[in-house]
C-alpha cells in the first residue's frame, strides 16, 4: 500500500526510538551510579557493618566494573526487571503496573477536559482574532501557563472542599467505606459503570474532580495557544478562501475544512502535554494522596527508595518515547507530505 | 519590529511586575521583619493592618517570608536559566557549525535528554544530588539546556551557509572566530526568547521541587517551601499561609511569560 520510502522512513524512526530509549536508560544509570551516593549504603542503613555493606554491594553488583554494571542494567531494564522496592518489598515493575490505572484515570480525564475546552476556545479565538473574546482567551492561556500546579491544587481544595464542601476530602480515589468496583479496566469510573454501581461511580467522580481540574487547567494553556495559532494561519490559507468562494457557509468552512487541517498540529501538542502530565502527576498525586505512580515516585524520593524512583523515571521516559513514535507514525499515515517528502 | 504596536500592554504589565519584584527582592527585606523569627504571641493570625499577609503556625510574618523568598527564587531562576542559556547556546552553536558526525551525536544526546519531561529530569537530578540550593540550580539548568542547544543549532545551520559567513572566512578569520564572533550573536534571537520563558519555568520548577521536598529545605523562605508549609493549614481555613506565596509565584512566572511572548513576536516580525 505504501512505497519503499515509507518503510525506510518507518525503519529509521523505529531505530531512532530504540536508540533514544537505550540512551534514556543509560542516563538514568548515570544519574544513580555515577553521581555521588552509595545505593548499598542507603539500602543497608547508616549503622550497617562494613561486612554487611560489602556483601550487599556484591549482591547488588556494585563491586563489578561500571561498564559491566551498565550493560546488566540495560539488559534488565529491557526485560522489565526494574529492581526491588525497599519500601514495599515487591518488584518495582509489579508495583508500577498495579498503580498505573489510577494515574491513567487522572491523565485521561485531565487531557479530555483540556482538549474539549482548550481546542474550541483556541479555534473561536482565531476566528475572532483581535476581538475581545480572543483577548480574554489569550489571558486565560497565559494565566494557565503561569499557575503553579501545586498552589492551584491547594487553592481548589480550600474553595471546593473547605469552604463550599462540594468536593470530598482530597485523599485517595474513593470515600472511606466505598468499595472499589471489580477491576476490568482499572479506571474506577468506567468499572463502576460496567458494574452498574452508582455509589462507587459518584464517589470516584467526586474524588477525580479537583485533581482533574488542577491538571486540566494547567495543560489547557498550551492546547489553547496551539489551536489558536494553527487555526489562525489556516484561516488565511488559499484553500479556505477557495472554500468561501464556492459558497460554503462560514460554519462549514471553519469547523470542517479549517479545523480538520488545524488539528494536524494537535497530535504534537498532545504528545508534549502528555509529558507534562506525567511529570506533573508527581505533584498532583502527592497533593491529593492519589495512589498512582506519581505518588509512588514521591514516596520513593522521600524514603530514599532509589529503585522505585528509577523505575518511575524510566517508565515515563519510555512512555514519552513511545507516544512520540506513535505520533510520528500517525503523521506519516495521515499526511502524505511527511511520507513522500 | 515591524508592525507590532509600540504600546503593548504586555510590556507594561510584564515589565511592571518584574520591576516591582526586583525592588521587593532588593530593598524589601529592609522593611519587613526577620522571615525566620517566630512569635508565639501571634500564631496563625489572618491578614490584618498589622500583618498585611497574616502569620503562620510559628507566628512568622507571611509577608516577610514572601519578600525573603523573592530574592532566593529570582536568584535561583536567574542562575539556572542563564547557565542553561550559556552552555546550551555554546554547545548548539558549535554543533550546528561543525555539522556532520559531531552534530549527529549531539542531536542524539539532546533527543535522549528530551525524552524526559523537563520537570522530571530536574526532579531526578535534584533527588540524586540532594537538597542544596546549588543542586536545584544545576538540576534545572540540566533540564532546560537541551532546548537551547536545539534552537541555536537550528539557527547556526542556516547561518553558516550565508554569504556573510563565507565573506568572514574569505578574509582570513579562523573558523572558531567566525563561529563565535560573527555567527553566534546572530543566532541568539530565538534563544533569548527562550531564556525569558525559561526564567519563568525555572521559578515554577524550583518551587515545585521544594514543594515536593527535593529542593530548598525549610525553614528557608522559598516560595515552594512556603506553599508546602501552608498546605496542611488550608484544611482548617488558614488559606493565607499557602495562598500568598503561590500568588507571588504566579505573578513572577506571569511577567516572564508576558515578556517572552512579546519578545517572540518581535523576533519573528
Amino acid at each position: 500500500m505504501y512505497g519503499r520510502s515509507f518503510w525506510i522512513y518507518l525503519g529509521r524512526r523505529l531505530g531512532l526510538a530504540v536508540i533514544t530509549l537505550i540512551g534514556a536508560i543509560v542516563a538514568v544509570f548515570v544519574m544513580t551510579h555515577v553521581l555521588p551516593g552509595n545505593p548499598a549504603l542507603v539500602k543497608a542503613g547508616v549503622y550497617s557493618t562494613p561486612e554487611v555493606l560489602r556483601a550487599l554491594e556484591h549482591e547488588m553488583g556494585l563491586d563489578r566494573p561500571l561498564p559491566e554494571q551498565l550493560a546488566l542494567y540495560v539488559v534488565h531494564a529491557f526485560q522489565g526487571d526494574l529492581g526491588v522496592s525497599t519500601r514495599s518489598g515487591h518488584p518495582v515493575a509489579a508495583d508500577l503496573v498495579q498503580r498505573l490505572p489510577a494515574t491513567a484515570e487522572l491523565a485521561v480525564y485531565s487531557l479530555l477536559l483540556a482538549v474539549l475546552i482548550g481546542v474550541p476556545l483556541g479555534v473561536l479565538a482565531a476566528v475572532r482574532e483581535g476581538g475581545w473574546f480572543d483577548r480574554v482567551v489569550q489571558q486565560v492561556a497565559i494565566l494557565g501557563a503561569s499557575a503553579p500546579l501545586f498552589w492551584l491544587g491547594v487553592m481548589l481544595i480550600f474553595v471546593f472542599y473547605v469552604q463550599l464542601g462540594i468536593a470530598p476530602a482530597p485523599v485517595g480515589r474513593l470515600d472511606t467505606g466505598v468499595e472499589a468496583p471489580p477491576q476490568i479496566t482499572g479506571l474506577y469510573t468506567v468499572d463502576a459503570v460496567l458494574a452498574l454501581n452508582g455509589t462507587a461511580l459518584a464517589s470516584a467522580a467526586g474524588h477525580l474532580l479537583l485533581p482533574v481540574l488542577t491538571l486540566g487547567f494547567v495543560i489547557m494553556a498550551p492546547l489553547i495557544k496551539m489551536s489558536r495559532a494553527s487555526m489562525s494561519s489556516i484561516l488565511s490559507a488559499d484553500f479556505i478562501q477557495a472554500a468561501y468562494s464556492f459558497g460554503l457557509p462560514h460554519r462549514t468552512v471553519v469547523w470542517g475544512d479549517g479545523l480538520k487541517n488545524a488539528m494536524m498540529g494537535l497530535l504534537t501538542v498532545v504528545g508534549i502535554v502528555l509529558g507534562y502530565v506525567m511529570a506533573g502527576n508527581v505533584i498532583v498525586e502527592a497533593l491529593f494522596a492519589w495512589p498512582g505512580i506519581g505518588l509512588y515516585a514521591w514516596n520513593g524520593i522521600t524514603g530514599r527508595d532509589y529503585d522505585a524512583v528509577q523505575g518511575f523515571v524510566l517508565l515515563v521516559a519510555a512512555t514519552y518515547v513511545l507516544v512520540n513514535l506513535v505520533i510520528d507514525v500517525l503523521y506519516m499515515l495521515i499526511d502524505p507530505r511527511v511520507r513522500l517528502g | 519590529m515591524g508592525s507590532l504596536p509600540a504600546r503593548d500592554p504586555r510590556i507594561y504589565v510584564g515589565g511592571g511586575i518584574l520591576l516591582a519584584l526586583i525592588a521587593l527582592a532588593l530593598i524589601g527585606p529592609h522593611f519587613t521583619s526577620d522571615p525566620l523569627m517566630p512569635d508565639p504571641e501571634s500564631i496563625l493570625q489572618p491578614p490584618s493592618s498589622a500583618e498585611l499577609l497574616g502569620t503562620d503556625n510559628y507566628g512568622r510574618s507571611v509577608l516577610a517570608r514572601v519578600v525573603g523568598g523573592a530574592q532566593l527564587d529570582l536568584l535561583i531562576a536567574l542562575f539556572a536559566a542563564v547557565l542553561a542559556f550559556v552552555v546550551g547556546s555554546l554547545v548548539g552553536g558549535f554543533t550546528g557549525f561543525a555539522g556532520g558526525f559531531v552534530d549527529d551525536v549531539m542531536m542524539r544526546l539532546v533527543d535522549i535528554l528530551q525524552s524526559f519531561p523537563a520537570f522530571l529530569l530536574a526532579l531526578g537530578v535534584a533527588a540524586m544530588l540532594g537538597n542544596e540550593i546549588r543542586n536545584v540550580v544545576l538540576a534545572i539548568a540540566v533540564a532546560y539546556c537541551p532546548y537551547f542547544v536545539r534552537i541555536v543549532r537550528g539557527e547556526m545551520l542556516a547561518a553558516r551557509v550565508t554569504p556573510y559567513a563565507l565573506a568572514a572566512r574569505a578574509v582570513g578569520n579562523p573558523p572558531t572566530r567566525v563561529m563565535l564572533y560573527h555567527l553566534l550573536p546572530n543566532c541568539l534571537g530565538p534563544s533569548i526568547v527562550q531564556l525569558t520563558l525559561c526564567l519563568g519555568y525555572s521559578i515554577l520548577d524550583a518551587a515545585g521541587l521544594s514543594f515536593l521536598g527535593i529542593g530548598i529545605r525549610p525553614p528557608t523562605a522559598e516560595w515552594g517551601v512556603l506553599v508546602a508549609e501552608g498546605t496542611q493549614y488550608v484544611n482548617s481555613g488558614q488559606w493565607w499561609i499557602a495562598g500568598f506565596p503561590g500568588l507571588a509565584i504566579l505573578l513572577a512566572v506571569l511577567c516572564f511569560n508576558l515578556l517572552g511572548d512579546r519578545l517572540r513576536e518581535a523576533v519573528r516580525a
